[in-house]
């Protein structure tokens, strides 16, 4: 096997080395071992599933062609509705973590009462399930009797959103934070920089560059987690499923709405990987 | 006239006893050396002097005042005495040419078009206008070391202070560092150099200060200290490093 990267051993005859062939022979092996586990895998699904009591029923009212395609179009406009709702919390979420993030950072003793905000803040909304927050919020802030379009579980529903996710990303911003050196820090006083001036020109910068993976993955479950303002009315796409399915007595509707949402999570995680995977090839 | 004048600075990490009584005094344009072993205080005084570290007694007084005075400005002391560290201290995620001009932005008001000229005059003396654009990463180590020595000198410092500048290179590229002390040398700039380069601290310095346990054990001129040593440690050090 050639090998073009011995650069230095161009004259040498490009004849393999015992050792090459040895791994050339150990990488067959295992691709061959690797192959025929996972055929194996799959034959035994194929084959035993179908062999399942309830298979049948099963197929009928979750994998049904017929209204896969009848809901799709439908369960895709509603989608539309978690995107939106996505891209309105993203910018809001980014912005308060990083306002919170900065507010546990802060060391002016006046400012302390604003530590001990970020810190309570943080604590309680990673504290509570997002599923109760919606609740809470959707149900109670509309309970007032707000009028129109104050009452709308649009805005109440994504506030919670907005209010838990923040805090997830105020914790990796901060985490990013303390992971830059101090020496980073010592070098910009040593220029005469202030304190504030050396956070916002100097540690955040490559702070948020060094999460930006993490944060990712946050932002990639808060699209998922939009799916839970269905229970406090948007017709979203899960709601949206719930509706097919009382329709047509089907289960097959859950299945696009999962088909949709990992067309979107899938590559957004894929991407996420790829990025934290770039970072750590770099730092080392 | 003595530009820095340190009198019985003492400083304590927890129980370790850092520096122990140090006095020392630098003059206009004087350039001093301090060497002695790892751990001898040679760091933690150049931290002190320009108040990265406060220290716990004695005065540090420049041009006259002091400026160890508990709750006195650090900021206004650091715009008139530059560092530059061991490890560079770059900041990776700007260019040369950022890293340089955003001290002066920041803290001293310039507009980058009127900054334009005097950076790309700095690189160029120091053999680096072509580097202008590039990341700390895409520089070999020499090349970082003399952007942060720029770095530090766009503040147009009173007296620069080098923390053993050249110990994290590779020795093939100490001598470009150390041609660029020589030159700041010829201009007549105020330095205090902790290093481990006897032979350069023997051919430029105007004083070598050899430091064991914090304190200042001898002081005087390389010649006399490096040919004529008076104290047995210091003896028992150079016929170590030399």
């Amino acid at each position: 096997m050639p090998n073009p990267d011995q650069g230095g051993a161009a004259a040498l005859p490009a004849a393999p080395t015992r050792r090459e062939i040895h791994e050339a022979r150990l990488r067959r092996r295992s691709g061959a071992i690797a192959a025929g586990s996972t055929l194996f895998v799959i034959a035994a699904i194929v084959v035993l599933v179908p062999m399942a009591p309830g298979w049948e029923a099963v197929r009928r009212s979750f994998f049904n062609a017929e209204v896969f395609r009848k809901t799709f179009p439908g369960l895709l406009e509603a989608f539309l509705v978690d995107v939106a709702i996505f891209l309105w919390c993203a910018p809001a979420i980014a912005l308060l973590g990083l306002v919170i993030a900065l507010c546990r950072d802060v060391r002016a003793p006046a400012l302390f009462p604003l530590r001990l905000f970020g810190a309570l803040y943080t604590d309680v909304f990673r504290g509570l399930p997002v599923v109760l927050v919606v609740y809470l919020i959707g149900f109670g802030i509309p309970g007032l009797g707000l009028p129109r379009p104050w009452n709308s579980p649009y805005i109440w529903g994504s506030l919670a959103l907005i209010l838990v996710y923040a805090a997830y990303v105020a914790e990796v911003i901060r985490s990013g934070i303390d992971s830059i050196h101090a020496s980073q820090r010592s070098a910009a006083a040593s220029l005469g920089l202030s304190e504030a001036d050396t956070m916002r020109y100097v540690v955040l910068p490559q702070a948020i560059r060094n999460v930006a993976p993490a944060n990712m993955n946050l932002f990639i479950a808060l699209q998922k987690d939009v799916a839970l303002l269905s229970f406090i009315g948007p017709v979203e796409i899960f709601r949206q499923a719930g509706v097919y399915k009382s329709l047509l007595a089907n289960f097959t509707p859950y299945v696009g709405a999962a088909l949709i949402f990992l067309a979107i999570t899938i590559p957004a995680t894929r991407y996420a990987d790829y990025l934290l995977h770039r970072q750590r090839r770099r730092q080392s | 006239m003595a530009k820095l004048v340190l009198q019985d600075v003492r400083k304590r990490f927890g129980q370790n006893l850092v520096l122990d009584g140090i006095e020392l005094t630098v003059s206009e344009g004087e350039m001093v050396c301090l060497i002695g072993a790892s751990g001898s205080g040679k760091s933690t005084l150049l931290r002190c002097i320009n108040l990265l570290e406060p220290i716990d007694d004695g005065t540090i007084h420049l041009d006259g005042v002091d400026i160890s005075e508990p709750g006195y400005d650090p900021q206004a002391v650091r715009t008139r005495i530059g560092i530059v560290f061991q490890s560079f201290n770059l900041f990776p995620h700007m260019t040369a040419a950022q890293n340089v001009m955003l001290a002066p932005r920041r803290v001293l008001g310039r507009r980058p078009d009127e900054m334009a000229g005097p950076v790309e005059a700095l690189f160029d003396r120091f053999g680096l206008k072509n580097r202008m654009g590039h990341y700390p990463d895409q520089l070999s180590g020499g090349q970082q070391q003399r952007v942060a020595i720029i770095r530090a000198l766009a503040m147009s410092p009173e007296i620069m202070l080098f923390d053993e500048i050249t110990s994290a290179l590779d020795p093939e590229l100490v001598g470009e560092v150390l041609d660029v002390l020589r030159q700041l040398r010829a201009e007549g700039m105020t330095m205090v150099l902790a290093t481990h380069e006897m032979g350069f601290a023997r051919e430029l310095a105007d004083t070598v200060c050899f430091l064991d346990g914090g304190r200042i054990l001898e002081r005087a001129p390389p010649a006399v200290l490096f040919s004529q040593p008076r104290a047995e440690r210091t003896r028992a050090f150079l016929s170590r490093v030399l």
